[in-house]
């Protein structure tokens, strides 16, 4: 018994670091197949700002995937969004912050539909969100009268496609450097704290090698990010937005009762209902978060196009599921992290952002993703075998 | 020839950390019943997997004989086409196929590859009378009780001629009644010249069919015995099963000041909106403070449901009646209500229903009651481990610690964790589905124990089991159910297996 839990979480430690592994080794092999271009401070921003609305739809895309469910619309809530933003604000003029207030309202709406026929009425999950994929995708259609509409207001372009100020010296930002090494110590403080409280309540910690190397990679990797913005432009604005939401749901899903209850309702529904807990009502709400969170992403994209599009987001929604999958989620349910799915994103966002820089069709880049989701969650899946 | 059917000598298993197997030595004497007892991982299932095949030849040390001829067996098929078949405890059919489709799955009777039904179904008739199943081969298995649907898995063995049948827990999913039939039909076929190996924790089953017991614990043999030459006892066997015996008594003592009626239940009725029938008629049963009260009854008599309904499960179903706790009429309409009003229901199906498998001890102990490790949402994770690592040492749980998973833990250490779930939840009304179901003799003594305890605290019990032995030595009454009604009550210490088993039937 004991061999086979240490075993297993060694496997365990080995996928995570497998994660991590293939995300720097990506990044090695198109900084050099790039000639260096991929990790240039300006080609930096462009993933960041690239891959933003992706990681957004991710963090509740993990939600989704938790519970063992999946959400294929939040593409075309996407569209729909950004469709109904060019009607109000750029037909009709209407002012930006109510008009934003009743968008992020909308998606949660859409989200409760998804949520009604997925909870209550007791339709799969794959079925309800195919249909809300073709309803929303016609409805974003029918909104800009099959045209793209634009351009918005500066305000909302500055979302997805502007720098913060920041604090200019000798064209060096400080706000970056500031923020970027107090990232840097709060993470480190907090894995110490986490470890002598381990120590302290006897639970295994790793060896002490391992948590040096970890630290060196985080270090190296904002560090470096730092670096980037620093002598670039600045911190880009929507790193802000994805931050603060990688925060609430990294706090959602480790630290609250809701969070736990939410692992426990994708783990097995049964139970947790036997438990007491209103399994429809999570179901339900971790669709209108992602409702919500969707619309967000749709903003942020219709910012960055700078024009309302039905055409707008599509496949997002695999990409966001693809996230999380090569991120570690459970395609089952009651497995999956934040930090996991960003990585996932991550690996995704450079490898496209790669492949773009040397040059590769859009056709063979398909099907380079395809192959990289298939073996990520096949070897999840070998790895869960041998543990049994 | 020799009488003996099947000689395994000195077999070894290694795997890695653990010897599975320690040299064992287990031979089978033509034309009987042999049984195989131990404790779970005392060995006994990686025995028949080295006989079956799953363990190939080359994995393990020793040698196998069958008829006197040294086998190597490197897949299943091999051991099959010399007429060993294996049943397993959890049931190899396919829900939606037909009786006769499962019957002949891999083995089709075909002409050009084109199945030939109707000869199929000829044989399928002829093999389901012989196992005294009455239904036709065109029935689904879905549509089948679990007994039935084990007598499709020994007529799926007998189609392919076997001559040595092993049966992994036959009857751990049966009742009495049925269990009675399933042995029957065992000596049945020993009659015709069967020889079976039969597994299971029943040891007044086991005593009552078999014709020899190999004992094993820990990887090894502990004694092989053998009825007319040997004196063959329950507590003998369970004896060395557990390598210590329970000075006479296998139920503990309990010592509990019995008070008020706590739970009331009036004219409980549950009508099934899903199979359009009503399950529980007019049931009405009380429960006094510190008391173990049991409910017998056959498998489908509706004790399930009844414990299920009273916790507020509603699920295509709709209930009426009164539910009053310490005189005071309460609402169980939904699972949350009933968990507020001080209900606790563990149920028989740990893996299913019980707990979250893949979850860490922890993560399932707090699941009902996390608030109380909370403030505003958010978890105080340093009281929330304390509260588990006490749980986990006043309850004896075996684990590595507070964060190992669930699947990993023994059968009896997961019903502890799901003890220990409701105890943390400061349930007073606490539903016992079987609670030993699957549980090994020493495991089962210390859950009685438990239950003991909780009983002596002052919480009210009410427990389900298909194990009367088990209801006569644990309850202070016993409710009769049959049918969806309650027939009767009796004092367990006035009662005995016969009468009740007489009222039930």
């Amino acid at each position: 018994m004991n061999k086979l839990n240490i075993k297993g979480s060694n496997l365990k430690n080995f996928k995570k670091y497998g994660m991590i592994l293939t995300l720097v080794a990506i990044i090695i092999f198109f900084q050099i197949l790039t000639g260096g271009s991929l990790l240039k401070p300006l080609n930096i921003a462009n993933i960041v700002q690239q891959n933003s609305y992706i990681l957004i739809l991710s963090t509740a895309m993990l939600l989704v995937i938790i519970r063992g469910t999946v959400d294929l619309s939040v593409g075309s809530i996407c569209a729909f969004i950004g469709g109904v933003a060019a009607m109000l604000l750029v037909q009709k003029q209407l002012p930006l912050g109510p008009v934003i207030l009743f968008l992020l309202l909308l998606g949660a709406v859409i989200g409760a539909w998804n949520g009604f026929w997925i909870a209550y009425v007791g339709v799969p999950p794959f079925i309800v969100t195919l249909a809300s994929q073709l309803i929303f995708r016609g409805l974003a259609i029918i909104v800009l009268d099959g045209q793209t509409i634009g351009p918005f207001p500066n305000q909302l372009r500055a979302v997805s496609s502007s720098f913060l100020p920041g604090i200019w010296v000798n064209s060096i930002d400080l706000l970056s450097l500031f923020v970027g090494l107090a990232l840097i110590a709060f993470i480190l403080l907090s894995r110490v704290f986490a470890r002598r409280k381990s120590k302290k309540y006897g639970i295994p910690v790793r060896k002490l090698w391992i948590e040096f190397v970890e630290a060196l990679f985080i270090i190296i990797f904002i560090g470096f990010l730092i670096f980037s913005f620093a002598t670039f432009q600045g911190i880009p604005s929507v790193l802000v937005l994805l931050g603060i939401l990688i925060i609430i749901f990294s706090f959602l899903t480790t630290k609250t009762t809701v969070g736990r209850r939410i692992y426990a309702v994708g783990g097995n529904d049964k139970v947790a209902m036997l438990s007491g807990i209103d399994t429809k009502k999570y179901t339900f709400m971790i669709f209108v978060t992602m409702g919500f969170i969707a619309s967000v992403a749709g903003l942020v994209y219709a910012g960055r196009l700078n024009a309302g599009s039905p055409k707008a987001g599509v496949g997002f929604e695999l990409d966001s599921i693809a996230a999380c999958y090569i991120g570690g989620a459970s395609a089952s349910g009651g497995i999956g992290t934040i930090a996991g799915t960003m990585i996932g994103g991550l690996i995704m966002g450079i490898l496209n952002n790669g492949m773009s820089i040397i040059g590769v069709a859009v056709d063979w880049q398909q099907v380079i993703k395809g192959l990289v989701l298939l073996l990520a969650v096949a070897f999840d899946l070998m790895s869960n075998k041998k543990k049994q | 020839m020799s009488d003996k059917i099947l000689e395994m000598k000195n077999i070894t298993k290694r795997y890695p950390g653990v010897v599975a197997l320690d040299n064992v030595s287990f031979s089978v004497k033509n034309k009987t019943i042999h049984a195989l007892v131990g404790e779970n991982g005392a060995g006994k299932s990686t025995l028949m997997k080295v006989l079956s095949g799953v363990i190939t030849s080359g994995n393990y040390e020793g040698d196998i004989y069958y008829k006197n001829e040294h086998c190597e067996f490197k897949t299943i098929k091999e051991s099959e086409n010399l007429g060993i078949a294996i049943i397993h405890q959890e049931l190899a059919l396919v829900p939606y196929l037909s009786i006769r489709e499962n019957i002949f799955l891999g083995h089709e009777h075909s002409k050009f590859g084109v199945n030939d039904v109707y000869k199929m179904r000829e044989e399928a008739i002829e093999v389901l009378k012989r196992v005294g199943l009455s239904r036709m081969p065109e029935t689904i298995v879905s549509d089948l009780s679990v007994a039935e649907q084990q007598l499709v898995e020994i007529a799926k063995a007998l189609t392919k001629h076997i001559e040595l049948l092993v049966l992994d827990e036959p009857t751990s999913a049966l009742n009495e009644n049925e269990s009675n039939q399933l042995l029957n039909l065992l000596l049945e076929f020993k009659k015709e010249g069967l020889t079976s190996i039969l597994i299971s924790h029943k040891l007044s089953e086991v005593i009552k069919v078999c014709d020899a017991f190999t004992i094993l614990r820990d990887g090894a043999v502990v004694e092989t015995l053998y009825r007319g030459i040997d004196e063959v006892t329950e507590g003998r066997i369970v004896q060395g099963m557990v390598g210590r015996s329970f000075a006479n008594n296998y139920y503990p003592p309990r010592d509990s000041d019995i008070g008020d009626v706590v739970l009331k239940v009036e004219d409980w009725n549950v009508f099934s909106t899903a199979e359009d029938k009503q399950i529980i008629k007019d049931v009405s049963f009380d429960v006094k403070r510190g008391e173990v009260v049991g409910i017998a009854g056959l498998m489908g008599a509706g004790r399930t449901e009844l414990a299920m309904s009273i916790f507020g499960y509603r699920e295509g179903q709709k209930a009426s009646g009164k539910i009053y706790k310490n005189q005071e009429l309460i609402q169980n309409n939904n699972i949350s209500m009933a968990v507020k009003n001080g209900f606790a229901y563990i149920s028989e199906d740990r893996k299913v229903y019980g707990l979250i498998q893949m979850s860490t001890i922890k993560d399932n102990m707090t699941l009902v009651n996390l608030k109380s490790v909370s403030n505003n949402g958010r978890i105080n994770f340093d009281k929330e481990i304390n509260e588990v690592n006490t749980l986990i040492e006043q309850l004896v749980i075996r684990c590595t610690g507070h964060e190992q998973v669930v699947e990993t833990l023994s059968g009896g250490n997961q019903q502890k964790v799901a003890l220990a779930k409701w105890i943390f939840s400061d349930a007073d009304i606490i539903l016992l589905d079987e609670p030993t179901r699957g549980i090994d003799v020493g495991a089962k003594y210390e859950i009685f124990s438990i239950i003991n305890q909780l009983a002596e605290s002052g919480k009210t019990i009410l427990m389900i089991s298909s194990e009367l032995p088990e209801l006569l030595g644990m309850c202070d009454r016993i409710y009769l159910m049959t049918q969806g009604k309650i027939i009767g009550c009796v004092d367990a210490e006035d009662a005995t297996q016969e009468t009740i088993m007489a009222q039930l039937i």
